[in-house]
């Protein structure tokens, strides 16, 4: 069985149950298949992590890929082998925290659909085809609004400009033969598009009106896994100049830092997340765009630490919306005596995702601040700054929500049996990452590694393709 | 023959895993939602405090009678990759073991003292669960061998601190007043950060050996030039202010004063606030260089004290009146520190918290205390000077203006209100309803807003940052 192609199973799996939970009429009977599903490809996405981890291969008589397509196409390298278990687990416990009231409007169908296009896009490593799951990746948050009766336009606008420059990008950098001396009108669009879909200033607002308007579960599982930094990282970081970096560096500072200013000022809950989500994209961003080792490995480790701390602190936020409706931040609710562990794991998440002592998010934001201060002072104040406003802000919504005020209920508003097993998984997996982070450190160094020798590799060859290189000393 | 070294090692194990411990069990009963008793949280307290005692005295008693004065302690590399390592290591010297028996000692007293006072109180579990972070936090940044360690212990009591404020949940001004004191620690937090990378890039190093020199504390010589010294001074000094509360961050203590007695007692009276001279007393080789930074820390403490002063004479309650007189002991000891004085510093501290804690405890028997000395020696040879004093505060403009400055605190939080956080709130509110603009316009629709005004009147202007 450890030669058996699990990767393969758990992008099938997932699109078939896709399928099949959409043709169930009863929401109950389609909620327990449809998580029955999401466990099994969470559970199949483990041993294909594992496998890659021990350094086994899939035998090619059990290859489907190979059958269907003659070439491999999905496979897990060093960056994204964490990441896609990582994914499949989160859509596991946002299915498994889902409240009853909810599940009609948490589709399980569209939600397993995405999760086959997400995981398909954190294992393809091949640019057309991994364009092409980007744009199918933005189909389902459109049917999603379409469905709810809200407008799509802020997002239909923002994400057919995605589309466009990125496909217009990446064809002008292939004719230009090699990405590193593509010229510069090839590469910005490029660099635009990823811009827009990491939700950079001056184009962010399509992610706070995707939270405003969508479901909670859909938003957070949209974005928590940062599909726009994994575009960067496969599409523009190996082969781009030092410049397009170097601009969407300066991008990803003024973003981090607004956001985490609008999240420390913010009246909505939804919206506050929406910010505190966005500075930590950008933070991502930012540490893997200076490409230093240190940076690169710090930005690695933030970015699982953002999908399960922000994940987590999603979770919260949303099983508090399940019992109040859309959270006002404008007055003190005092829901602490009547959800204590629900304070406690928002108060874990939340400063997990912001780098407290203790969490996975320490270590990662050491060593980015860390990375950065020695790529740049500056840029370095600006991590240490947006920090220290994410904080700010999380810990003021924990004494706006739940704290400040008598509440007074006549039903329970405890956690329920499935949302408690699926905010502890994830607080676990906080605390553990936090208490003994050296195996994920030194795998994310590995990937930080292979990185940079893509980079190097391309940087060769561009040398090497200059007019007059062969005639270059030594 | 038993090797001393050995021991040593083990006991100072000890002394960290004795909080540590008591943090995990306490942490995992809060997150499982396990409520225990109160005899089984006080049993583990009490446990947990006497352990971590003894260790420490033991090592004091060891290092006595061997003559050692400096026990490194190397718990090992928490994380090693190529180009950075964080290990974790703990110093037992003459700076770190007085500081960490004090630490258990006066944690000790007040959970004695806190089991009877909270006693069937709601938040009993909360209250003794924030005191095993914070007494983690307290024990690693005393001993810690690294400024990441201290980082780490660092922040550990910036929350704790920050939670216990907010402790009773029912009123809007013990939140309102946590989430200020969050905000001065953050800004404090980020100060030390940026000082550890910054030191970490010009030494190479994070261990307190490396930077300060080798020789056992307060000996050693940094190896910093004047100029990289100031700037690295000037930010631990910016963490020391926020942390104990120095000018101009002082609003936090008297704030900090909304959580319950014993939470006061033990961190903002006794321990807490003496954090940021520790941190100078630590890093004072890194002092030595710079005669313009120790100028600045003498000017700082000095301000701090004088303004302490005069705001404490104008207090009408007993428990701000005692952090303010806190306060001038913490800015005498951050002058002495600037002076070169070590050694009467610490004692000085060391002496201070004691005193401190006592009164703070004493506090809430003021009147009990009061009517048992007028039962025995009788009111008229208590005397009362209070008339007097207002009398002179009468007499000119110059009083009158003092009068009116101390009771607003020295205007700090008024200052950093209007020119910090009311333009920031102003500039990003207006920026969020551009974007509400901004998204409507272009889908053509009226977005539901939430009832952003609906601000609690009972917070009036203070309510701003929290709104």
């Amino acid at each position: 069985m450890i030669e058996f192609p699990w990767l393969e199973v758990s992008l099938i799996l997932a699109a078939l149950g896709a399928v099949s939970v959409g043709c169930l009429r009863s929401p109950g009977r389609a909620y327990g298949w449809g998580l029955a599903i999401t466990a099994a490809v969470f559970a199949c996405t483990v041993p294909a992590w594992l496998q890659h981890y021990l350094g086994l291969k899939t035998s090619p008589h059990w290859s489907i890929q190979e059958a269907l397509f003659g070439t491999i196409i999905f496979q897990l390298d060093e960056l994204s082998a964490p990441l896609v278990p990582a994914v499949a687990l989160l859509h596991f416990l946002t299915a498994l925290a889902t409240a009853r009231t909810k599940m009609r409007r948490f589709s399980l169908s569209w939600s397993l659909a995405s999760e086959s296009i997400r995981l398909a896009t954190f294992s393809c490593a091949t640019p057309w085809v991994l364009i092409g799951l980007l744009i199918a990746c933005a189909i389902p948050p459109f049917v999603e609004l379409r469905n709810r009766g809200k407008s799509t336009v802020v997002y239909r606008l923002h994400m057919g400009l995605f589309v466009a420059l990125l496909i217009i990008g990446w064809a002008a950098v292939e004719a230009a033969g090699n990405p590193a001396v593509a010229p510069s009108w090839a590469v910005i669009p490029l660099m635009a598009a990823v811009l827009i879909r990491c939700g950079a200033i001056p184009a962010h607002c399509w992610l706070t009106d995707w939270f405003e308007n969508a479901s909670f579960g859909n938003a957070l599982l949209f974005v928590a896994p940062l599909t726009g930094v994994y575009a960067a990282l496969r599409l523009v970081i190996p082969s781009s100049p030092d410049w397009v970096l170097l601009g969407i560096v300066s991008f990803s500072q003024a973003t981090a830092i607004y956001a985490a200013a609008m999240a420390v000022f913010q009246v909505e809950a939804r919206r506050f997340f929406a910010y505190l989500f966005l500075s930590h994209a950008s933070l991502v961003l930012l540490g893997l765009e200076l490409h230093t080792p240190l940076s690169l490995t710090g930005a690695l480790c933030l970015w699982f630490s953002t999908i399960l701390s922000l994940g987590g602190f999603g979770l919260t936020l949303r099983a508090l919306e399940g019992r109040f409706g859309r959270l006002s931040l404008a007055r003190h609710r005092g829901l602490y005596d009547h959800s204590p562990t629900l304070a406690v794991c928002f108060l874990l998440t939340g400063l997990g995702s912001v780098g407290f002592p203790g969490t996975l998010g320490f270590i990662s934001t050491e060593l980015l601040v860390d990375g950065a201060s020695s790529a740049s002072p500056v840029v370095g104040l600006v991590m240490v700054s947006a920090a220290a406003l994410n904080g700010i802000a999380v810990l003021r919504v924990y004494f706006l929500l739940f704290a400040g005020a008598r509440h007074t209920s006549t039903v329970s508003l405890e956690m329920g049996v499935r949302e408690r097993m699926a905010l502890l998984a994830l607080a676990a997996l906080v605390l553990c990452g936090g208490l003994f982070p050296q195996p994920g450190i030194a795998t994310r160094y590995k990937a930080a590694e292979e990185l940079l020798q893509q980079r190097h590799r391309h940087e060769v060859s561009d040398l090497a393709d200059r007019p007059g290189a062969g005639n270059q000393p030594g | 023959m038993l090797d001393l070294g050995i021991l040593k090692t083990w006991l100072g194990v000890v002394v960290i895993a004795a909080p540590t411990t008591l943090l995990a069990l306490l942490g995992a009963a809060a997150l499982l939602g396990w409520r225990l008793s109160e005899r089984v949280i006080t049993r583990c307290v009490h446990a947990a405090v006497g352990s971590g005692l003894l260790a420490a005295l033991a090592v004091l008693i060891i290092m006595l009678a061997d003559g050692s004065r400096h026990v490194d302690v190397q718990i090992g590399d928490w994380v090693k990759i190529p180009h950075y390592h964080f290990s974790v290591s703990f110093v037992f010297d003459r700076l770190s073991v007085p500081l960490a028996i004090l630490s258990f000692v006066l944690s000790g007293t007040i959970a004695a003292f806190a089991a009877r006072y909270l006693h069937r109180e709601g938040g009993f579990n909360r209250f003794f669960t924030l005191y095993a972070l914070f007494l983690l936090g307290m024990v690693a940044a005393s001993l810690a061998g690294t400024i990441e360690t201290l980082f780490a212990g660092w922040e550990l009591v910036g929350l704790s601190s920050a939670l216990l404020v907010g402790y009773y949940q029912d009123r809007p001004a013990p939140a309102r007043n946590g989430i200020w004191v969050w905000v001065i620690y953050r800004v404090s937090d980020a100060a030390l950060l940026l000082a550890a990378v910054v030191l970490h890039h010009l030494t190479g190093e994070g261990d307190f050996a490396q930077l300060c020199g080798h020789g056992p504390w307060p000996g050693g010589t940094a190896s910093l030039t004047a100029g990289q010294a100031l700037i690295v001074g000037l930010l631990l000094l910016l963490a020391a202010a926020g942390k104990s509360g120095l000018a101009p961050f002082s609003g936090w203590l008297p704030r900090a004063m909304e959580g319950p007695t014993p939470s006061s007692a033990i961190f903002y009276g006794a321990l807490s606030v003496h954090l940021g001279a520790f941190l100078l007393l630590r890093v004072s080789p890194i002092l030595e260089c710079s005669m313009w930074l120790s100028a600045a820390i003498v000017i700082l403490g000095l301000t701090t004290a004088v303004l302490a002063v005069l705001v404490g004479r104008v207090q009408t309650d007993i428990k701000s009146a005692l952090c303010y007189a806190s306060l001038v002991q913490v800015g005498i000891i951050v002058a002495e520190i600037g002076l070169g004085f070590r050694y009467l510093a610490l004692v000085h501290l060391l002496g201070h918290a004691c005193l401190r804690t006592l009164q703070f405890l004493r506090a809430p028997t003021l009147l009990h205390d009061h009517l048992q000395q007028v039962n025995a020696i009788g009111a008229d040879a208590l005397g009362s000077a209070s008339d007097g004093q207002t009398t002179r505060l009468r007499s000119s403009r110059l009083h009158l203006w003092l009068y009116r400055f101390a009771l607003e605190r020295a205007y700090f939080d008024a200052l950093l209100l209007a020119w910090v956080v009311e333009p920031c709130r102003r500039l990003f509110r207006c920026c969020d309803a551009l974007e509400r603009r901004w998204t409507d316009w272009l889908a053509g629709t009226r977005a539901a807003q939430l009832d952003i005004t609906a601000v609690d009147p009972a917070g009036k202007h203070e309510d701003r940052l929290a709104s």
